[in-house]
Protein backbone atom coordinates (compact mmCIF):
# COMPACT_ATOMS: atom_id res chain seq x y z
CA UNK A 1 0.00 0.00 0.00
CA UNK A 2 2.65 2.53 0.66
CA UNK A 3 4.78 1.66 -2.51
CA UNK A 4 1.14 2.46 -4.45
CA UNK A 5 1.06 5.99 -2.60
CA UNK A 6 4.89 6.53 -3.29
CA UNK A 7 4.36 6.04 -6.65
CA UNK A 8 1.15 8.10 -7.39
CA UNK A 9 2.52 11.17 -5.80
CA UNK A 10 5.28 13.17 -4.45
CA UNK A 11 3.99 12.24 -0.81
CA UNK A 12 5.88 9.11 0.63
CA UNK A 13 5.08 6.92 3.15
CA UNK A 14 6.24 3.98 4.83
CA UNK A 15 5.16 3.84 7.86
CA UNK A 16 5.73 0.02 8.36
CA UNK A 17 9.70 0.14 6.96
CA UNK A 18 10.41 1.44 10.71
CA UNK A 19 9.32 -2.00 11.94
CA UNK A 20 12.08 -3.96 9.81
CA UNK A 21 14.81 -5.85 10.89
CA UNK A 22 18.27 -5.40 9.86
CA UNK A 23 21.48 -6.57 10.25
CA UNK A 24 23.57 -3.91 12.70
CA UNK A 25 26.75 -5.18 10.67
CA UNK A 26 27.38 -5.53 6.89
CA UNK A 27 23.96 -7.17 4.67
CA UNK A 28 23.13 -10.14 4.66
CA UNK A 29 20.24 -12.81 5.67
CA UNK A 30 19.04 -12.37 9.34
CA UNK A 31 20.12 -16.23 10.99
CA UNK A 32 19.41 -16.65 14.65
CA UNK A 33 22.30 -15.29 15.91
CA UNK A 34 22.31 -12.17 13.81
CA UNK A 35 23.52 -8.91 15.59
CA UNK A 36 20.13 -6.50 14.67
CA UNK A 37 19.13 -2.83 15.03
CA UNK A 38 16.42 -4.82 17.48
CA UNK A 39 19.56 -6.50 19.13
CA UNK A 40 20.99 -3.16 19.44
CA UNK A 41 17.73 -1.62 21.60
CA UNK A 42 17.16 -4.72 23.34
CA UNK A 43 20.72 -4.17 24.51
CA UNK A 44 19.85 -0.05 24.99
CA UNK A 45 17.27 -1.46 27.31
CA UNK A 46 19.52 -3.49 29.39
CA UNK A 47 21.45 -0.68 29.44
CA UNK A 48 19.13 1.55 30.83
CA UNK A 49 17.76 -0.70 33.38
CA UNK A 50 20.98 -1.25 34.93
CA UNK A 51 21.83 2.19 34.74
CA UNK A 52 18.47 2.80 36.57
CA UNK A 53 17.89 0.05 38.72
CA UNK A 54 21.99 -1.00 39.50
CA UNK A 55 23.80 2.06 39.10
CA UNK A 56 21.08 4.51 40.51
CA UNK A 57 21.10 2.22 43.58
CA UNK A 58 24.24 1.81 44.32
CA UNK A 59 24.81 4.32 46.95
CA UNK A 60 22.27 2.35 49.01
CA UNK A 61 21.18 5.55 50.50
CA UNK A 62 18.69 5.91 53.17
CA UNK A 63 18.05 9.33 51.29
CA UNK A 64 17.92 8.74 48.24
CA UNK A 65 19.14 10.55 45.25
CA UNK A 66 17.02 11.10 42.27
CA UNK A 67 17.41 7.98 40.21
CA UNK A 68 17.65 5.58 43.46
CA UNK A 69 14.28 7.52 44.14
CA UNK A 70 12.53 6.53 40.85
CA UNK A 71 14.18 2.84 41.05
CA UNK A 72 12.42 2.63 44.57
CA UNK A 73 8.84 3.99 43.08
CA UNK A 74 8.66 1.57 40.07
CA UNK A 75 9.87 -1.15 42.49
CA UNK A 76 7.15 -0.51 44.91
CA UNK A 77 4.32 0.09 42.23
CA UNK A 78 4.83 -3.78 40.91
CA UNK A 79 5.63 -4.74 44.55
CA UNK A 80 2.35 -3.17 45.40
CA UNK A 81 0.26 -4.33 42.66
CA UNK A 82 1.30 -8.21 42.95
CA UNK A 83 0.42 -7.70 46.89
CA UNK A 84 -2.73 -5.94 45.84
CA UNK A 85 -3.86 -8.65 43.22
CA UNK A 86 -2.33 -11.42 44.14
CA UNK A 87 -1.74 -11.79 47.68
CA UNK A 88 1.48 -12.29 49.90
CA UNK A 89 1.87 -15.88 48.31
CA UNK A 90 2.26 -13.86 45.05
CA UNK A 91 5.20 -12.54 46.15
CA UNK A 92 7.71 -14.92 45.57
CA UNK A 93 7.10 -14.01 41.68
CA UNK A 94 7.51 -10.59 42.20
CA UNK A 95 11.05 -10.35 40.85
CA UNK A 96 9.55 -12.51 37.12
CA UNK A 97 6.55 -9.44 37.51
CA UNK A 98 8.99 -6.94 38.00
CA UNK A 99 11.71 -8.22 35.03
CA UNK A 100 8.39 -8.62 32.49
CA UNK A 101 7.14 -4.63 33.41
CA UNK A 102 10.46 -2.77 33.41
CA UNK A 103 11.17 -4.55 29.93
CA UNK A 104 8.26 -3.23 28.58
CA UNK A 105 8.23 -0.17 30.03
CA UNK A 106 11.83 0.74 29.01
CA UNK A 107 11.76 -0.83 25.20
CA UNK A 108 8.48 1.58 24.91
CA UNK A 109 10.04 4.73 26.49
CA UNK A 110 13.00 4.01 24.59
CA UNK A 111 10.89 3.19 21.05
CA UNK A 112 9.96 6.58 21.41
CA UNK A 113 13.50 8.08 20.34
CA UNK A 114 13.29 9.08 16.86
CA UNK A 115 14.63 6.97 14.61
CA UNK A 116 14.59 4.07 17.17
CA UNK A 117 13.14 0.93 16.47
CA UNK A 118 10.86 -0.19 18.89
CA UNK A 119 10.84 -4.17 19.86
CA UNK A 120 7.17 -4.29 21.58
CA UNK A 121 5.76 -3.53 18.31
CA UNK A 122 6.61 -6.77 16.80
CA UNK A 123 4.21 -9.67 17.71
CA UNK A 124 7.15 -12.05 18.05
CA UNK A 125 7.93 -10.42 20.94
CA UNK A 126 4.87 -9.73 22.92
CA UNK A 127 3.38 -13.14 21.27
CA UNK A 128 6.94 -14.56 23.58
CA UNK A 129 5.85 -12.91 26.72
CA UNK A 130 2.36 -13.44 26.51
CA UNK A 131 2.30 -17.14 25.82
CA UNK A 132 5.15 -17.32 28.16
CA UNK A 133 3.38 -15.87 30.92
CA UNK A 134 0.43 -17.92 30.05
CA UNK A 135 2.15 -21.29 29.91
CA UNK A 136 3.86 -20.67 33.28
CA UNK A 137 0.51 -19.67 35.11
CA UNK A 138 -1.31 -22.47 33.58
CA UNK A 139 1.66 -24.79 34.95
CA UNK A 140 1.98 -22.78 38.24
CA UNK A 141 -2.09 -23.12 38.27
CA UNK A 142 -1.86 -27.29 37.90
CA UNK A 143 1.42 -27.71 40.67
CA UNK A 144 -0.45 -25.65 43.20
CA UNK A 145 -4.11 -26.92 42.83
CA UNK A 146 -3.60 -30.25 40.91
CA UNK A 147 -7.14 -31.12 39.59
CA UNK A 148 -8.81 -28.73 41.28
CA UNK A 149 -7.31 -26.11 39.46
CA UNK A 150 -9.81 -27.30 37.02
CA UNK A 151 -12.41 -25.56 38.91
CA UNK A 152 -11.23 -22.03 37.33
CA UNK A 153 -13.57 -23.32 34.69
CA UNK A 154 -16.76 -24.48 37.00
CA UNK A 155 -18.82 -21.67 38.12
CA UNK A 156 -20.08 -22.94 41.24
CA UNK A 157 -22.13 -20.15 42.04
CA UNK A 158 -24.32 -20.58 39.17
CA UNK A 159 -27.29 -22.47 38.33
CA UNK A 160 -26.29 -26.13 37.51
CA UNK A 161 -27.53 -26.11 33.71
CA UNK A 162 -25.90 -23.11 33.05
CA UNK A 163 -21.91 -24.59 34.82
CA UNK A 164 -21.81 -26.30 31.27
CA UNK A 165 -22.39 -23.19 28.94
CA UNK A 166 -20.28 -21.37 31.41
CA UNK A 167 -17.39 -23.61 31.31
CA UNK A 168 -17.20 -23.64 27.54
CA UNK A 169 -17.30 -19.74 27.51
CA UNK A 170 -14.78 -19.68 30.26
CA UNK A 171 -11.86 -22.16 28.65
CA UNK A 172 -12.61 -20.00 25.87
CA UNK A 173 -11.88 -17.12 26.92
CA UNK A 174 -8.62 -18.32 29.30
CA UNK A 175 -7.05 -19.49 26.36
CA UNK A 176 -8.06 -16.48 23.97
CA UNK A 177 -5.94 -14.52 27.08
CA UNK A 178 -2.22 -15.02 25.79
CA UNK A 179 -3.42 -13.97 22.35
CA UNK A 180 -5.20 -10.58 23.51
CA UNK A 181 -2.45 -10.04 26.18
CA UNK A 182 0.55 -9.95 23.60
CA UNK A 183 -1.40 -8.20 20.34
CA UNK A 184 -3.03 -5.70 23.22
CA UNK A 185 0.78 -4.67 23.65
CA UNK A 186 1.99 -4.85 20.20
CA UNK A 187 -1.38 -3.61 18.25
CA UNK A 188 -0.96 -0.66 20.88
CA UNK A 189 2.81 0.51 19.94
CA UNK A 190 2.82 -0.76 16.24
CA UNK A 191 -0.39 1.48 15.60
CA UNK A 192 1.27 4.49 17.05
CA UNK A 193 4.42 4.69 16.06
CA UNK A 194 2.66 3.92 12.20
CA UNK A 195 0.21 6.81 12.98
CA UNK A 196 3.33 8.95 13.98
CA UNK A 197 5.29 7.88 10.80
CA UNK A 198 2.27 8.98 8.66
CA UNK A 199 1.86 12.17 10.09
CA UNK A 200 5.21 13.39 10.02
CA UNK A 201 5.08 12.00 6.03
CA UNK A 202 1.87 14.72 5.42
CA UNK A 203 5.04 17.35 6.88
CA UNK A 204 6.11 17.37 2.98
CA UNK A 205 3.17 19.20 1.96
CA UNK A 206 3.53 22.83 2.31
CA UNK A 207 -0.08 23.12 3.33
CA UNK A 208 -0.82 20.85 6.16
CA UNK A 209 2.53 21.17 7.70
CA UNK A 210 1.74 23.24 10.31
CA UNK A 211 -1.18 20.68 11.13
CA UNK A 212 0.91 17.65 10.50
CA UNK A 213 3.26 19.09 12.89
CA UNK A 214 1.07 20.28 15.45
CA UNK A 215 -0.56 16.46 14.76
CA UNK A 216 2.58 14.55 15.69
CA UNK A 217 3.08 16.70 18.85
CA UNK A 218 -0.35 15.47 19.83
CA UNK A 219 0.38 11.59 18.97
CA UNK A 220 3.65 11.73 20.50
CA UNK A 221 2.46 12.34 23.79
CA UNK A 222 -0.49 10.10 23.50
CA UNK A 223 2.23 7.15 22.86
CA UNK A 224 4.13 8.39 25.80
CA UNK A 225 0.88 8.11 28.11
CA UNK A 226 0.53 4.49 26.13
CA UNK A 227 3.86 3.40 26.72
CA UNK A 228 3.39 3.59 30.12
CA UNK A 229 -0.05 2.80 30.31
CA UNK A 230 0.52 -0.58 28.20
CA UNK A 231 3.85 -1.69 30.31
CA UNK A 232 0.85 -1.11 33.26
CA UNK A 233 -1.62 -3.27 31.86
CA UNK A 234 0.41 -6.07 30.98
CA UNK A 235 1.88 -6.40 33.96
CA UNK A 236 -1.35 -6.24 35.89
CA UNK A 237 -2.81 -8.60 33.82
CA UNK A 238 -0.33 -10.66 34.61
CA UNK A 239 -0.73 -10.30 38.64
CA UNK A 240 -4.86 -11.06 37.51
CA UNK A 241 -3.69 -14.26 35.69
CA UNK A 242 -1.55 -15.38 38.56
CA UNK A 243 -3.92 -14.74 41.10
CA UNK A 244 -6.60 -17.45 39.19
CA UNK A 245 -3.38 -19.81 38.93
CA UNK A 246 -3.12 -19.28 42.68
CA UNK A 247 -6.71 -19.42 44.09
CA UNK A 248 -8.91 -20.81 41.21
CA UNK A 249 -11.92 -20.34 43.11
CA UNK A 250 -13.94 -17.78 42.07
CA UNK B 1 5.43 -13.79 0.60
CA UNK B 2 6.21 -12.72 -2.15
CA UNK B 3 9.25 -14.30 -3.19
CA UNK B 4 9.27 -13.47 -6.85
CA UNK B 5 10.83 -10.21 -5.80
CA UNK B 6 13.87 -9.94 -7.84
CA UNK B 7 16.79 -8.26 -5.55
CA UNK B 8 14.78 -8.44 -2.55
CA UNK B 9 17.16 -8.84 0.59
CA UNK B 10 14.70 -11.00 2.17
CA UNK B 11 11.03 -12.31 1.79
CA UNK B 12 9.87 -9.58 3.98
CA UNK B 13 12.02 -6.56 2.16
CA UNK B 14 11.51 -5.33 -1.35
CA UNK B 15 14.58 -3.83 -3.37
CA UNK B 16 14.06 -0.77 -2.42
CA UNK B 17 14.33 -1.80 1.14
CA UNK B 18 10.85 -0.88 1.83
CA UNK B 19 8.69 -3.85 4.06
CA UNK B 20 6.15 -6.33 2.06
CA UNK B 21 2.99 -6.27 4.06
CA UNK B 22 3.84 -6.07 7.86
CA UNK B 23 7.00 -6.66 8.95
CA UNK B 24 5.78 -8.01 12.60
CA UNK B 25 4.45 -11.00 10.75
CA UNK B 26 7.54 -12.04 8.80
CA UNK B 27 8.02 -15.24 9.95
CA UNK B 28 11.99 -15.43 8.52
CA UNK B 29 13.02 -13.38 11.63
CA UNK B 30 10.91 -14.67 14.22
CA UNK B 31 14.12 -16.81 15.60
CA UNK B 32 16.35 -13.95 15.55
CA UNK B 33 13.67 -11.91 17.85
CA UNK B 34 12.71 -14.88 19.84
CA UNK B 35 16.27 -15.14 20.90
CA UNK B 36 16.76 -12.13 21.43
CA UNK B 37 14.45 -11.21 23.46
CA UNK B 38 14.90 -14.02 25.58
CA UNK B 39 18.46 -13.03 26.42
CA UNK B 40 17.45 -9.74 26.91
CA UNK B 41 14.84 -11.01 29.55
CA UNK B 42 17.57 -13.75 31.22
CA UNK B 43 20.04 -11.33 31.62
CA UNK B 44 17.43 -8.43 33.21
CA UNK B 45 16.05 -10.77 34.96
CA UNK B 46 19.31 -12.35 36.76
CA UNK B 47 20.46 -8.57 36.88
CA UNK B 48 17.62 -7.48 38.87
CA UNK B 49 17.14 -10.43 41.18
CA UNK B 50 20.76 -10.91 41.85
CA UNK B 51 21.52 -7.37 42.39
CA UNK B 52 19.46 -4.86 41.75
CA UNK B 53 15.75 -5.63 44.31
CA UNK B 54 17.57 -7.38 47.26
CA UNK B 55 19.37 -3.89 47.30
CA UNK B 56 16.05 -2.02 46.98
CA UNK B 57 14.74 -4.17 49.60
CA UNK B 58 17.53 -3.62 51.96
CA UNK B 59 17.63 -0.38 51.41
CA UNK B 60 13.98 0.13 52.04
CA UNK B 61 14.16 -2.30 55.37
CA UNK B 62 16.79 -0.38 56.55
CA UNK B 63 15.18 3.06 55.62
CA UNK B 64 11.67 1.84 57.53
CA UNK B 65 14.08 0.96 60.85
CA UNK B 66 15.62 4.27 60.84
CA UNK B 67 12.89 6.30 60.65
CA UNK B 68 11.23 3.57 63.34
CA UNK B 69 14.32 4.22 65.09
CA UNK B 70 14.05 8.04 65.11
CA UNK B 71 10.11 8.13 65.82
CA UNK B 72 11.31 6.13 68.91
CA UNK B 73 14.21 8.54 69.50
CA UNK B 74 12.06 11.36 69.40
CA UNK B 75 9.61 10.22 71.74
CA UNK B 76 12.28 9.70 74.27
CA UNK B 77 13.51 13.08 73.48
CA UNK B 78 10.14 14.38 74.13
CA UNK B 79 10.01 12.46 77.28
CA UNK B 80 13.53 13.85 78.37
CA UNK B 81 12.36 17.42 77.57
CA UNK B 82 9.21 17.11 79.67
CA UNK B 83 10.90 15.95 82.62
CA UNK B 84 13.87 19.15 82.03
CA UNK B 85 10.86 21.10 82.19
CA UNK B 86 9.42 19.90 85.02
CA UNK B 87 12.97 19.95 86.66
CA UNK B 88 13.57 23.63 85.77
CA UNK B 89 9.89 24.59 87.02
CA UNK B 90 10.69 22.90 90.49
CA UNK B 91 13.72 24.83 90.76
CA UNK B 92 11.99 27.92 89.26
CA UNK B 93 9.87 27.48 92.55
CA UNK B 94 12.72 26.63 94.93
CA UNK B 95 14.56 29.78 93.93
CA UNK B 96 11.14 31.65 94.11
CA UNK B 97 10.44 30.37 97.54
CA UNK B 98 14.20 30.44 99.04
CA UNK B 99 14.27 34.15 97.48
CA UNK B 100 11.13 35.15 99.56
CA UNK B 101 12.49 33.73 102.75
CA UNK B 102 15.73 35.84 101.63
CA UNK B 103 13.39 38.83 101.51
CA UNK B 104 11.92 38.19 104.83
CA UNK B 105 14.92 37.63 106.54
CA UNK B 106 16.65 40.90 105.07
CA UNK B 107 13.57 42.54 106.28
CA UNK B 108 13.27 41.54 109.33
CA UNK B 109 17.27 42.08 110.12
CA UNK B 110 16.53 45.42 108.67
CA UNK B 111 13.63 46.25 110.70
CA UNK B 112 15.71 45.10 114.24
CA UNK B 113 18.48 47.67 112.77
CA UNK B 114 15.69 50.25 112.09
CA UNK B 115 14.48 49.72 115.39
CA UNK B 116 17.99 49.95 117.48
CA UNK B 117 18.93 52.83 115.53
CA UNK B 118 15.08 54.92 116.34
CA UNK B 119 15.66 54.00 119.69
CA UNK B 120 18.98 55.04 120.05
CA UNK B 121 18.19 57.98 117.94
CA UNK B 122 15.07 58.49 120.54
CA UNK B 123 17.37 58.43 123.90
CA UNK B 124 19.85 60.39 122.07
CA UNK B 125 17.30 63.39 121.23
CA UNK B 126 15.32 62.55 124.90
CA UNK B 127 19.47 63.48 126.02
CA UNK B 128 19.83 66.04 124.00
CA UNK B 129 16.15 67.53 124.71
CA UNK B 130 16.74 68.02 128.30
CA UNK B 131 20.20 69.42 127.98
CA UNK B 132 18.88 72.00 126.25
CA UNK B 133 15.58 72.75 128.88
CA UNK B 134 18.39 72.78 131.32
CA UNK B 135 20.25 75.33 129.21
CA UNK B 136 17.59 77.04 128.38
CA UNK B 137 16.46 77.63 132.58
CA UNK B 138 20.22 78.20 133.02
CA UNK B 139 19.65 81.16 130.84
CA UNK B 140 16.24 81.72 131.92
CA UNK B 141 17.48 82.70 135.02
CA UNK B 142 20.54 84.19 134.06
CA UNK B 143 18.62 86.72 132.30
CA UNK B 144 15.93 87.17 135.29
CA UNK B 145 19.01 88.02 136.75
CA UNK B 146 20.28 90.22 134.68
CA UNK B 147 17.03 91.76 134.00
CA UNK B 148 16.75 92.31 137.97
CA UNK B 149 19.89 93.83 137.52
CA UNK B 150 19.35 96.23 134.97
CA UNK B 151 16.46 97.27 136.51
CA UNK B 152 17.91 97.76 140.03
CA UNK B 153 20.30 99.86 138.39
CA UNK B 154 17.93 101.95 135.99
CA UNK B 155 15.97 102.25 138.96
CA UNK B 156 18.74 103.94 140.84
CA UNK B 157 19.65 105.76 138.30
CA UNK B 158 16.34 107.38 137.33
CA UNK B 159 15.93 108.02 141.03
CA UNK B 160 19.04 109.56 140.89
CA UNK B 161 18.32 111.77 137.71
CA UNK B 162 15.20 112.50 138.92
CA UNK B 163 17.32 114.45 141.94
CA UNK B 164 15.72 111.58 144.57
CA UNK B 165 18.23 109.22 147.16
CA UNK B 166 17.27 105.95 146.80
CA UNK B 167 18.56 103.21 148.86
CA UNK B 168 19.69 100.08 147.33
CA UNK B 169 17.97 98.49 149.67
CA UNK B 170 14.54 99.91 148.38
CA UNK B 171 15.14 100.02 144.96
CA UNK B 172 15.86 96.38 145.08
CA UNK B 173 12.42 95.52 147.09
CA UNK B 174 10.23 97.60 144.77
CA UNK B 175 12.03 96.41 141.55
CA UNK B 176 11.46 92.49 143.37
CA UNK B 177 7.63 93.46 143.42
CA UNK B 178 7.57 94.55 139.76
CA UNK B 179 8.94 91.57 138.64
CA UNK B 180 6.64 89.61 140.78
CA UNK B 181 3.60 91.92 139.71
Amino acid sequence: MADKAAEGSSLVFHPMDQFIIKPLFGDGPIGMFTVTNMTLWLGLAVLCIFGLMVLGTSRRAVIPSRAQSIAEMAYGFVYKMVEDVTGKDGLKYFPYIFTLFIFILFSNFLALIPMSFSPTSHIAVTAILGFGVFFVVTAIGFIKNGVGFLGLFWVSSAPLALRPVLALIEIISYFVRPVSHSIRLAGNVMAGHAVLKVFAGFAALTAVAPLSILGVVAIYGLEVLVSAIQAYVFTILTCVYLKDALHPSH
Amino acid sequence: MATETTGAVSSCVDSYGSAIGMPQLCFEWFPNQIFWLVLTLVVIFLVLSRIALPRIASVLAERQGTITNDIAAAENLKAKALEAEDAYNKALADARAEAQNIVASAKAEIQADLNVAIAKADSEIAAKTSESEAAIAEIRAGALASVEEVAKDTAAELVSALGGKASAKDVGAAVAARLKG
